[in-house]
């Protein structure tokens, strides 16, 4: 028998479709049956149970192209399991990891253990890129056609650049004859060697090797000829400077096939954070200056980076609380996705429709899901958010395994209080 | 100085870095210190102001001039000085900096003297330990004693810093002993230029407040300090000069160089020194221009006064 459930009273947010407006949803078993402003303007019939949002957003889940987990290899500092319950409780309903596990995943049976893993934690949706040079070598390329068929997103080498130009250009020649996507981490490796932040006064200061802006600038820019040489589809993944994102949106208007994303810390903080050798702010690539932060705020506002990903790495105190040049990199961020998001929107900076596009129906647009939309058909990952409703980041409420978030304390507005993945509640706000 | 107006003049825990100190911190130090040269002078040297406390002296990086400054200045103290060498093949073992930190605090010292390979260490270290703490030097990041024991040798020999033009001369990338320098002496006054190829240069060093040179002669033109500081090959990753001889040729100080200096300009480095490197052998041993040796003794009077203040602070707070 179908279960039917109306999410009535509601503030429909698509960014697909640009609707901003009092609705009603939908939800037949697990997918979306019907949405619209004018949705039960008569009330609901009999049968089918009514869910009165009191007027709050409901949008589609958040769609995160770039986390880390740590299943398999590293269990001890996040699980599928766990990764999927901080997924639910920061309203990402699709997330997609990379392939730096251990194992690597780079063949098959990666990709179905990480299916099989979501299967079973039964909460979110859980994607994986696949290596795109065995054993993330940057040498040999992996089965790409093999991979794609089970399962896998795209390619990337996740953390590290595809550096060699002829290797890069086999892996966008060769995925392009399945159309699928390569993912570069933009870093000149010779350049980047041994830096642990950006490079400038601030590095200096602190006697910390530097990694010049144009490391990042220079691997697109050379990635850009090889994608007109190949007609690859690419992505440049968490995108930190100002030039290059001035690099993506020239090849943009020749009309060059290329997407980009960005990670929250990239628009919400700047290489002053790491202040007295905080490590909880080293990433790759390193934070930078106050100018660049602006230009990757510019740049999702003129839509040249087309979406916003967590970059979510979880590290535990052992690879943090060490001297910060010893410290592992990375951020967690599937709980702080939405809400630093937001802060965007709060500020003026984005409309509200448009942030949301860079964590919904873009990034599920990049990687062919059918998700994102509040559209008939389409799968009933959704999130209801309290946009006015303002909170503290605090780690002691996270539910991932590591704590590694620079965000502890910060004051945002905005909160999932409920999330539905194929039209079931996988988390809701405990409001005691 | 009785504490109590010590403790005001110098109000901090520990010794990390030079950056932030006020002039009249650092005059209090240099002051202090003053008085133990000639304590270190007489044939007595010991005296009993720190009887009963504990240093440890924790070298996570290989030292002997700096490890036995330290140990001399606790001992003429009256401290007890325990030295703890802790090799590259213990951490690997898997302790943590914060687990030998921990451990120490255990033993209840009352001034821990670290130095490290890594920047930001001992500021790590001393988060989690409740003595007092001094930064014998962390990667490239700062090595405030030496800062002050330069300031001390310079204050002596020329009466005062302000106003004075330093160079600071050779691979300030790699140098902890540039950046402290950099930083007191601009907070007491001085005119600071660094000199040396850009490959050894920092970025945006001008920003800490320097003059930035690439030439030897246009960098020590009418200056009154000369710093050599050692070219240290032991922590680049890659070249950064062609060759040991081309650098000596260009950036090496030797008599023809010091000439576009004052007349009477004074010559100071760190230690080690590398001969025939950075400076010409026959100058490093030059009395009338090298100071290289009051340097050294001023270490220990200069140690001494630290470890004073932050003992002396520690046992009265």
């Amino acid at each position: 028998m179908t279960r039917r459930t109306a999410y009535v009273n509601a503030r429909l947010l698509d960014p697909a479709s640009g609707l901003d407006a009092p609705g009603a949803l939908l939800v037949e078993d697990e997918t979306i049956a019907d949405v619209g402003p004018g949705l039960f303007s008569g009330g609901v019939p009999d049968g089918i149970e009514a869910v009165d949002l009191g007027g709050q957003a409901l949008a589609p889940g958040l769609v995160d192209m770039r986390v880390s987990i740590g299943e398999p290899g590293e269990e001890h500092k996040e699980t599928i399991l766990t990764a999927s319950r901080a997924a639910a409780a920061g309203g990402v309903t699709a997330m997609v990891c990379l392939p730096d596990t251990d194992p690597v995943i780079d063949d098959v049976a990666g990709i179905e253990f990480i299916a099989r893993r979501a299967r079973e934690a039964r909460l979110v949706k859980v994607y994986a890129y696949a290596a795109a040079t065995q054993s993330l070598q940057g040498r040999e390329l992996s089965e790409m056609g093999l991979l794609a068929e089970a399962g896998a997103l795209g390619f990337t080498d996740a953390t590290r650049a595809i550096a060699d130009a002829q290797v890069m250009r086999r892996a966008l020649s060769y995925a392009s004859t399945f159309g699928l996507l390569v993912v570069q981490h933009p870093e000149e490796p010779s350049l980047a060697a041994g830096g642990q932040m950006n490079a400038g006064e601030i590095a200096t200061r602190l006697g910390l090797p530097g990694i010049p802006r144009e490391a990042e600038v220079m691997m697109i820019e050379r990635d850009l000829r090889l994608v007109e040489l190949t007609g690859g589809r690419y992505h440049a993944a968490h995108l930190s400077t100002g030039s290059a994102v001035e690099a993506i949106r020239q090849a943009k208007r020749r009309g060059l096939r290329v997407t980009c994303d960005t990670a929250p810390h990239y628009f919400a903080l700047t290489e002053t954070d790491i202040g007295d050798y905080r490590t909880f702010a080293k990433v790759s690539p390193p934070l930078r200056g106050e100018m660049d932060r602006r230009a990757i705020v510019e740049g999702l506002a003129d839509g040249t980076i087309d979406a916003i990903a967590s970059d979510h790495r979880p590290q535990d105190q052992d690879s943090k609380r060490v001297p910060f040049a010893s410290a592992a990199h990375g951020v967690i961020g599937l709980e702080t996705l939405l809400p630093l998001t937001l802060e965007l929107a709060h500020n003026g900076k984005l409309g509200l429709l448009a942030a949301l596009a860079a964590v919904t129906s873009r990034p599920a647009g990049i990687l062919g899901l059918e998700a994102g939309r509040l559209r008939p058909g389409a799968p009933a990952d959704l999130i209801v958010i309290d946009l006015d409703r303002l909170w503290r980041i605090d780690e002691r409420d996270f539910r991932s395994k590591s704590k590694n978030s620079p965000f502890d304390g910060r004051p945002v507005t905005g909160r999932v209080v409920r999330t539905l993945v194929d039209g079931r509640t996988v988390f809701a706000l405990d409001e005691a | 100085m009785d504490s109590e107006p010590l403790r005001a003049a110098f109000p901090y825990r520990h010794l990390l870095a030079t950056q932030g100190l006020k002039a009249q911190e650092i005059t209090a130090l240099l002051d202090l210190a003053d008085g133990y040269v000639e304590q270190n002078r007489r044939p007595e040297k010991k005296s009993a102001l720190l009887r009963g406390r504990t240093v440890i002296n924790l070298f996570f990086e290989n030292s002997t001039r700096t490890r036995t400054s330290f140990e001399l200045a606790g001992k003429r103290l009256g401290a007890d000085v325990i030295n703890m060498s802790v090799s590259a093949s213990s951490v690997k073992k898997g302790e943590t900096l914060i687990d030998t930190a921990m451990t120490l605090n255990a033993m209840q010292p009352d001034a821990l003297v670290v130095r490290h390979p890594e920047s930001g260490a001992v500021k790590l270290l001393s988060d989690k330990v409740r003595c007092a703490v001094v930064n014998g030097g962390d990667g490239a990041h700062e090595h405030p004693t030496q800062a002050l024991l330069d300031a001390l040798t310079i204050r002596r020999r020329r009466g005062r810093i302000e106003g004075l033009q330093v160079a600071i001369c050779g691979d300030i990338l790699h140098s902890r002993v540039a950046r402290s320098n950099i930083h007191l002496l601009n907070a007491m006054g001085a005119r600071v230029r660094v000199v040396g190829p850009p490959t050894l240069m920092p970025t945006d060093i001008d920003r800490l407040g320097v003059d930035v040179h690439h030439d030897m002669r246009a960098g020590l033109r009418d200056c009154d300090i000369v710093m050599m500081l050692r070219l240290q090959t032991e922590r680049m990753q890659g070249q950064f000069v062609p060759s040991i001889r081309e650098y000596f040729h260009f950036f090496g100080l030797d008599y023809a160089k010091l000439s576009a200096a004052k007349p009477d300009a004074l010559i100071m480095h760190p230690g080690p020194m590398n001969r025939g490197v950075e400076i010409d052998s026959e100058l490093a041993d030059d009395i009338d221009r090298s100071v290289i040796l009051d340097q050294v003794e001023l270490g220990v009077a200069v140690r001494m006064a630290v470890l004073d203040v932050l003992v002396r602070r520690e046992a009265s707070a």
